[in-house]
């Protein structure tokens, strides 16, 4: 996030929630957001989906799954048509504005709306909605980054917090709600095959110098493989060895038969896990890892704060933390660096390395948390970023205009169907956690296949009927559920359950940038069983 | 700033302040049950009766006047507080040693403060039908005998998270807290996140699982990226409980069902305890010896076959910074870029 909970909840005008089922994924975040629209903030959600939030919203914009670029795009061209941008912050913190407004200008509003399926008048209601409250907050998550398209939709939400003067101020902001609870950190701290910590590229001459040596290695200076494409690379026996800690691939990824196809194909599979997930069946060896409540550490939360976690129990049996086993595999592998005497050392270690995080201490964050960048053991951090300058080379923003592109897959005459994915609020990932915990599954633990009343009565459907959805990798037998949160044509899982496994189904194509699958949109039929 | 005199104490406080926040202020108790600090105030339970400038008001309402007289213990306001008391107690469950929130019982609190009087007692109390409490949700159930109707947790649902599931239902003595439609509450709009049954000052809304840990340890939820700060409550060896930090500056005590309730894998059976290794294709447990030496074995042979970029690594958002940190590390220290983890899922 560019900018804190705190300081979007309590002071935005209007919160721009796309592609985020924030109230379940978010819960909390959710509970604020809900309590700042009871107090006037004025709310705009745009999702394939009628979420719960919905509920709350002044405009709400139910687009066709995969058309994000195009809504964006329209809310631009009526920002910039009506005159509603912020010339002040354009002129004295942007560049490239005239090009954008050129490419945005020759935009036709009511193509965009046949896009998105999305009534022009309502696309341009939400743009002045955003662009007449200031500040105004951006929400995103998944919805928005897992497409072929994600990295251009990111682009064009950061157009329209720029077109708006919203960065680097309270209450505005480009906001991902990050998924996992250190998904931020494990991004901070160079577990990313194209930087190191800090997000210093192992391209850079001299970072890659300053890590070689910290590590005693060659480091080697082009970017190594995302995860989506090392299960590839071990299908065409690129990768021979694959260690896994603390993922379940095997329900997690997309197209899960080729992954599957993958890890079996491997010479060396190794899982550290709480539990035997569905990918530990793959390993030759499975290492047992400890829960965060048997081990010391920190994590980082969606809102770049450092926190403490702290070990209140032992781990079962003889079951380590996974900083312990990577401490004692690493020095038996003869590796430099890896006889740590506490997390804490560590810790002390990346703020050595990593210049944003100097600052953070065990110590200090005994008194709270800290919002990285924290260059010194003095400073504050940093809650709100970009304030004074963007990470361009002239420190201004700039803006890039971004074109519509379909998803990979479009509904044709075999595949007529959208199939899109998320969570629910009982549930976390591929549930090897959740599903473990009494009571969530009481309250949920069937899958069933949300889909629009509209394909329920054409299809001859009625609730708990079982189907078959079929892709063109996979499929999965189901329990179907009409619901009139979906319009005609599209159809919602899950992805918490390996019996009805979603990702049997979803698409491996990525996003050229990001590399980020579109988990978000495939196309399927659907068969009553 | 208004000066307020309670009892013969000065005390000033901001404009639009309530009586009852002057009180406070003042160090002065003031007995309620419907009142919470993070909600908005409700007036019900007329448990917080005083006297200003005369007249007999609910502190927890009243605004202050400059210049106000607050009397907390005149006979009338003594009197008027006792029988409100004594009509909440009449259809109270008597029994209060079976109650999870005994000894931490706000009622309880109250009942002692304003001074119960057995004989009075047992004439007024009515006889209690047995009413099955709604234990349809598997972590909280409510006991209608001892709820108090003060709105608490109809307030907190609607204040607090904004779901509504709840409110009062039915009228006079058949006056309850139900869900719409009076279903039981697991198929409502109830999101199951608890924070009613936190704030609940009597015993009604109760855990299913009865815990009261031994000690608890401040951590961070280890769900969404939200990062709620928690405190694990634990006996034993096991965690029994999670509760929401009120300190941490993220969630300031809220929590979600998962956060809050969702810890029962930690101490799970079906937990790994050893580490185990493949033998003709059959699982066998091993020592940490063994398999960190076959680990050692195959991924140095791969290496040397294959150059390191033939090996991957996949770390983990769920894991701590310094285990992620490591994680990279060893594999660039093994001479490849080949580590990712799941931020794209």
């Amino acid at each position: 996030m560019t900018n804190s909970i705190d300081d979007i909840a309590d002071e935005a005008k209007a919160f721009f929630i796309i592609g985020s089922n924030t109230t379940e994924t978010h819960p909390v975040i959710g509970y604020r957001i809900r309590r700042a629209i009871k107090n006037g903030t004025k709310l705009i959600v745009a999702d394939p989906r009628r979420i719960k939030i919905a509920e709350s919203a002044d405009v709400f914009l139910q687009l066709k799954p995969g058309t994000n670029a195009a809504l964006l795009q329209g809310m631009a061209k009526v920002i910039l048509d009506e005159k509603l941008y912020n010339e002040v912050f354009i002129k004295n913190r942007t560049e490239g504005f005239e090009e954008y407004a050129k490419k945005i200008g020759a935009i036709d509003l009511n193509e965009m709306a046949d896009i998105t399926g999305v009534p022009a008048e309502k696309i341009a209601e939400a743009a002045r909605i955003y662009a007449g409250s200031e500040p105004a907050a951006i929400l995103y998550t998944m919805g928005i980054t897992q497409h072929t398209s994600g990295t251009d939709n990111v682009l064009a939400l950061a157009g329209l917090a720029t077109l708006t003067g919203n960065l680097g101020k309270r209450g505005g902001g480009v906001n991902p709600l990050r998924g996992q609870n250190n998904v931020q950190g494990a991004c901070d701290v160079g577990a990313l095959p194209n930087v190191f910590p800090g997000y210093q590229p192992v391209s850079s001459p001299e970072a890659n110098k300053k890590f070689s040596e910290a590590y005693g290695a060659e480091i080697p200076d082009q970017p190594g493989m995302p995860m989506t494409k090392m299960f590839k690379a071990a299908l065409e026996g690129k990768i021979k060895g694959i260690y896994v800690m603390g993922e379940n691939p095997v329900v997690s990824e997309p197209d899960i038969c080729k992954i599957k196809d993958a890890m079996e194909k491997l010479e060396l599979v190794i899982v550290q896990d709480l539990f035997f997930t569905e990918t530990a069946d793959y390993a030759d060896v499975v290492l047992p890892a400890a829960s965060f409540a048997e081990k010391d550490g920190t994590f980082v939360n969606t809102e770049r704060r450092i926190q403490r976690g702290r070990k209140a129990i032992n781990p079962p049996g003889e079951a380590k933390s996974d900083f312990k086993i990577l401490s004692e595999l690493g020095q038996k592998l003869g590796l430099k660096g890896f006889n740590f005497s506490s997390p804490a050392e560590a810790l002390q270690e990346i703020g050595e390395l990593n210049p944003k995080w100097k600052g953070v201490t065990y110590e200090r964050l005994e008194e709270g948390g800290i919002c990285w960048p924290c260059p010194e053991e003095n400073h504050p951090g940093t809650p709100i970023l970009y304030g004074e300058k963007f990470l361009t080379g002239s420190g201004k923003a700039q803006f890039k205009a971004v074109e519509y592109k379909p998803p990979a897959e479009v509904p044709d005459a075999e595949y007529p169907l959208i199939l899109t994915t998320g969570r629910s609020l009982y549930h976390y990932h591929t549930g090897t956690m959740t599903r473990r915990s009494d009571g969530l599954s009481d309250l949920y633990d069937v899958e069933k296949a949300l889909i629009s009343l509209e394909d329920a009565k054409n299809l001859g459907l009625s609730e708990n009927d079982r189907v078959i959805l079929s892709s063109r990798r996979g499929e999965v037998e189901a329990e179907v559920k009409p619901v009139s949160d979906l319009k005609e044509g599209t159809v919602f899982m899950t992805f918490h359950f390996a019996e009805t496994c979603a990702n049997q189904l979803t698409n491996s194509e990525l996003d050229p940038v990001a590399n980020i699958p579109e988990l978000k949109v495939c196309t399927v039929k659907m068969e009553k069983v | 700033m208004y000066k307020v005199t309670i009892n013969g104490l000065d005390v000033e406080v901001e404009q639009g302040a309530t009586v009852f926040e002057a009180a406070e202020k003042a160090g002065i108790y003031i007995p309620t049950l419907c009142y919470h600090p993070d909600l908005p105030t409700f007036g019900g339970c007329r448990v917080c009766m005083v006297e200003a400038d005369g007249k007999i008001v609910t502190a927890c309402r009243a605004p202050v006047t400059d210049g106000m007289v607050v009397k907390t213990d005149t006979e009338e306001v003594r009197k008027v507080r006792l029988t409100n008391v004594e009509l909440i107690l009449a259809s109270h469950h008597k029994d209060c040693q079976s109650c999870s929130r005994n000894n931490t019982c706000k009622l309880q609190e109250v009942s002692a403060f304003v001074g119960i009087n057995q004989d009075r007692m047992r004439q007024i109390r009515r006889s209690v039908e047995p009413v099955k409490p709604d234990d349809s949700n598997p972590f909280f159930h409510r006991d209608f005998t001892r709820c108090i109707l003060c709105g608490i947790c109809i307030r907190t649902c609607q204040e607090i998270n904004g779901v509504a599931a709840i409110d009062f239902a039915f009228r006079g003595f058949h006056t309850k807290v139900s869900v719409l439609g009076d279903k039981p509450l697991k198929d409502s709009q109830c999101e199951s996140c608890g924070e009613c049954l936190v704030r609940c000052p009597t015993g009604a809304l109760y855990l299913a699982e009865p815990a009261v840990a031994e000690r608890e340890v401040e951590s961070v939820c280890t769900y969404c990226g939200v990062g709620c700060g928690i405190k694990l409550g634990v006996r034993g060896d096991r965690v029994i409980k999670v509760e929401g930090n009120r300190d941490n500056q993220v969630n300031r005590g809220d929590l979600c069902v998962k956060g809050r309730f969702g810890f029962g894998f930690i101490n799970h059976p079906d937990r790994l305890t050893k580490p185990l290794i493949k033998k003709d294709g059959i699982f066998v447990k091993t020592s940490w010896d063994e398999a960190l030496d076959f680990i050692v074995d195959k991924m140095s042979d791969i290496k040397a076959r294959h150059g390191a970029d033939s090996l991957g690594g996949i770390s983990s958002a769920r894991c701590t910074n310094e285990e992620n940190y490591l994680f990279q590390k060893l594999f660039r220290a093994m001479g490849t870029n080949n580590v990712d983890h799941c931020a794209r899922l």
